[in-house]
């Protein structure tokens, strides 16, 4: 199967070969991948919160948005790298694990929601962001953005408990 | 003296192995995975409270807001989040006590956690003695920035040293 093919090269590559068999090189990438990944989630649930108006209500939304959406880009950023390295070292065991690409499909799915909401629900954001009520679609962008990066960790734990 | 301490460390440790609570979260497969989780994601509150508290601080995010409103709106967060990591962690602790408690990266985390705490605790004083209200007073930036980082620093720490304690098991 072309992907077994491609996964399997991934894995002998030199980069990918040197972090799996460093016996410190893929515990300190696996920290940053943890410090990068709740830096995410922490941060975006600032938005999420604002969202759905349980906290910083008092802002404007763009505001909120202004200061902590690059923070999330960059933690991001430090998380896809460092991720996609870890994943390079065992290409082949990763993309056979359920958990793996349940995270994977939840990542998508959180791109997704931001996209939608960016596209469509802050249109007419200079109406609402003031107020202490958001529209339901707002909220509901919110909601389902928490319960994606809840679910990313979840998901992200399980893998390592579940790698054969 | 202090290898009496680690021989009683020790027998704590296997007396506490052998509880009726610590034997059913070993033989419970998705307690510690679990448990777990919510600590990672209480780790996250904690994180990045800090670190919109340290961001603002060093001047670098909202400076529309006054360090009152920004320590009002994540110290809380901060504080509830510690104590949900102290009850996921005591609950890690009892299921795997010599995994845990003897483990040089997990003792490590405990005193970065103690200096995180004091750093946290500084912040806070020095907002209440020093500000007004609003911002520093400018002879208390160059300490402000410092102790930013230094916070900054030791939450990262504390979550390298959590990572490492599965590697010195």
């Amino acid at each position: 199967m072309e992907i077994g093919h491609a996964l399997a090269w991934l894995q002998s590559t030199a980069i990918a070969k040197t972090i799996a068999e460093n016996e410190i090189l893929f515990p300190w990438i696996e920290s940053i991948h943890v410090l990068a990944v709740v830096l995410v989630i922490g941060t975006i649930s600032v938005v999420d919160l604002r969202l759905l108006c349980i906290a910083s209500v008092r802002r404007p939304v763009s505001q909120v948005l202004h200061d902590v959406l690059p923070l999330t880009w960059g933690a991001f950023a430090l998380a896809a790298l460092s991720g996609a390295l870890l994943f390079s070292s065992n290409a082949t065991t990763y993309a056979g694990n359920f958990f793996f690409r349940g995270k994977l499909v939840l990542l998508c799915l959180a791109g997704l929601n931001m996209a939608r909401f960016h596209l469509l629900g802050s249109r007419d954001v200079a109406q609402w962001e003031s107020s202490s009520r958001t529209p339901a679609a707002a909220k509901l962008a919110g909601a389902v953005s928490l319960a994606i990066w809840i679910s990313v960790v979840v998901f992200g734990r399980w893998t390592g408990f579940t790698l054969h | 003296m202090a290898l009496a301490f680690t021989k009683s460390l020790a027998a704590f440790c296997t007396w506490l192995e052998q509880t009726p609570v610590s034997q059913t979260i070993q033989a419970t497969s998705w307690v510690v995975p679990a448990v777990q989780s919510v600590h990672i994601l209480a780790i996250a509150v904690v994180a990045s409270s800090a670190l919109m508290i340290d961001l603002r601080l060093v001047r670098l995010v909202g400076t529309d807001q006054t360090i009152d409103d920004v320590l009002g709106r994540f110290l809380p967060f901060l504080w509830w989040a510690l104590l949900a990591l102290l009850a996921t962690g005591t609950i890690m602790i009892i299921g795997e006590p010599a995994r845990s408690l003897l483990n040089p990266a997990f003792q490590l985390k405990m005193m970065l956690l103690a200096s995180a705490l004091i750093v946290t605790w500084l912040l806070q004083f020095l907002q209440r003695r020093f500000a007004a209200g609003g911002d520093l007073a400018s002879e208390y930036q160059r300490t402000a920035v410092m102790v930013a980082v230094a916070s900054m620093l030791l939450w990262a720490s504390i979550i390298f040293a959590g990572r490492w304690i599965a590697y010195y098991s």
